[in-house]
């Protein structure tokens, strides 16, 4: 049998706060990120993403408290992600209590990072971020420092790199789509699937359960991360979950 | 009670730490032979290369020491890697030695592009029994096709299936998910990420350690 297809809450940290923007940006507090992990977690989501929003711009990584108290009484895989740059960065991470890091703007200053980082923790800890926006049809843009520098690159071959260099899994977010809660850039998630052969967790767009349903069953990603349908209430996780299950060739954790 | 975590520079130890530490107890993380020996119960956590595992368990010359520990017919769990370090051999790399304590060899997950599959294998998966029954095991209680969470590209081929605790389903692929032999245990899944199911096997182990 398939594995399930995950449901992961993401949760954006800026000054100890959750936060969610519109395209990564406009930034608004939605609440406390241990008390939002453990609501999820008892809720029954599949994974837990921690990204420090603000990491990467301001050459900083300060999520550790955050990690160390989540993982007292969250017992699913934690992700962290934003200002992994050292590989004592990792360690960091993993010490406070992370499964795996999410690698993004360090990966694409230094791509040689990536295989590093999965030699010493192995691939399995070692999520490749990358942060897309769409520039015409079928072609897409890698952008770094959370959203906001454009870097010439094409987002398909960069997954390929990321692949090739050691990472374990991808995880895409789409600018264009991100805060937007209009859905997934189905497109871009479905060309990802085709060339790659680690897992896929697909961000941003996520408002309605529908958006995730017609993900799944145009495309052949692993995860689904949501934010704005979890901490704005528009649904809750168990019946999120019934709804994905209900139909035929979609499977989820209940 | 005393629990000890085998502590050999390997992943993630802070959840192991931190499921034991939910049930109340206090686990002790160690690469000491004496505290080793003298653990009620033994966890041998790991993720990552079984090569570079087994590297540093020889560093540590913790090889002896828990094939010792075994020997005493006091419970020992392996979990993820440190369940495939209980074997013979792995695949991994070419040829690697394992500790040996279980018959068998730790193989990669057949791959096929065109099945879709796709590898490391993430998620969750149900269990199954095999021909051991479950009562009186760290999975007592537990009910069958349980969701687990499982990350991994190798998978444990156990020679004796008497020693099969439980089997899972990957595509058309069913591997060895739960290991017994008398005392010796080994899950490929993580007790410590599997929600409240794992945290019930964690409480099956510390029980039997009693």
């Amino acid at each position: 049998m398939k594995r399930k297809s995950r449901i992961i809450a993401r949760l954006d940290i800026k000054n100890d706060f959750v936060i969610k923007g519109i395209h990564l940006e406009g930034l608004r507090k939605v609440g406390n990120p241990n008390e939002l992990a453990l609501k999820y977690y008892n809720d029954g989501i599949d994974e837990i993403i921690l990204m420090d929003a603000v990491a990467a711009y301001y050459d900083r990584n300060s999520l550790s408290e955050i990690v160390k108290r989540t993982c007292h009484n969250v017992f699913v895989p934690i992700t962290v992600g934003g200002g992994i740059r050292k590989i004592e960065d990792i360690q960091i991470a993993l010490n406070s209590g992370a499964d795996k890091v999410a690698i993004n703007t360090q990966a694409v200053n230094e791509p040689n990072f990536i295989r590093r980082s999965s030699e010493v923790f192995g691939s399995q800890c070692i999520i490749g971020s990358i942060d897309a926006k769409k520039k015409s049809n079928k072609n897409w843009e890698v952008f770094i420092d959370n959203g906001r520098e454009p870097t010439g690159k094409d987002v398909l071959e960069w997954a390929r790199e990321l692949e090739f260099l050691g990472a374990g899994e991808i995880m895409i977010t789409s600018i264009d789509q991100e805060g937007t809660k209009k859905g997934f850039d189905i497109e871009l998630n479905k060309a990802l699937s085709e060339i790659l052969t680690i897992p896929i967790i697909s961000c941003g767009g996520a408002g309605h359960v529908n958006h995730i349903s017609e993900l799944i069953l145009n495309t052949n990603i692993d995860a689904v991360a949501i934010a704005s349908i979890l901490h704005y209430k528009l649904d809750e996780i168990p019946k999120l979950k019934e709804t994905l299950n209900d139909h035929e060739v979609i499977n989820v954790r209940l | 009670m005393k629990i000890v975590i085998v502590d050999y520079g390997i992943g993630n130890v802070r959840s192991i730490y931190n499921a034991f530490s939910y049930q109340g107890l206090n686990p002790i993380l160690s690469n000491d032979s004496e505290v080793i020996l003298n653990a009620d119960g033994l966890v041998l956590p790991g993720v990552g290369a079984f090569s570079h595992a087994m590297k540093n368990l020889i560093k540590y010359n913790l090889i002896n020491i828990i094939k010792n520990y075994a020997k005493t017919g006091k419970p020992l769990l392996g979990i993820c890697l440190g369940m495939q370090l209980l074997l013979e051999e792995s695949e991994e790399f070419g040829y690697t030695k394992g500790i040996g304590l279980i018959k068998g060899k730790v193989v990669k997950l057949p791959f096929n592009k065109s099945n879709q599959v796709k590898l490391p294998s993430i998620g969750w998966c149900g269990i199954k029994s095999n021909v051991v029954k479950w009562e009186k095991t760290i999975l007592n209680e537990i009910n069958l096709n349980s969701e687990m969470y499982f990350v991994h590209s190798f998978v444990s081929n156990v020679t004796d299936q008497n020693e099969i605790l439980s089997v899972t389903d990957y595509y058309d692929f069913t591997f060895c998910s739960t290991l017994k032999k008398g005392n010796i245990y080994g899950c490929q899944f993580h007790p410590e990420k599997s929600s409240i199911v794992g945290l019930k096997i964690i409480k099956n182990f510390i029980d039997i350690c009693k």
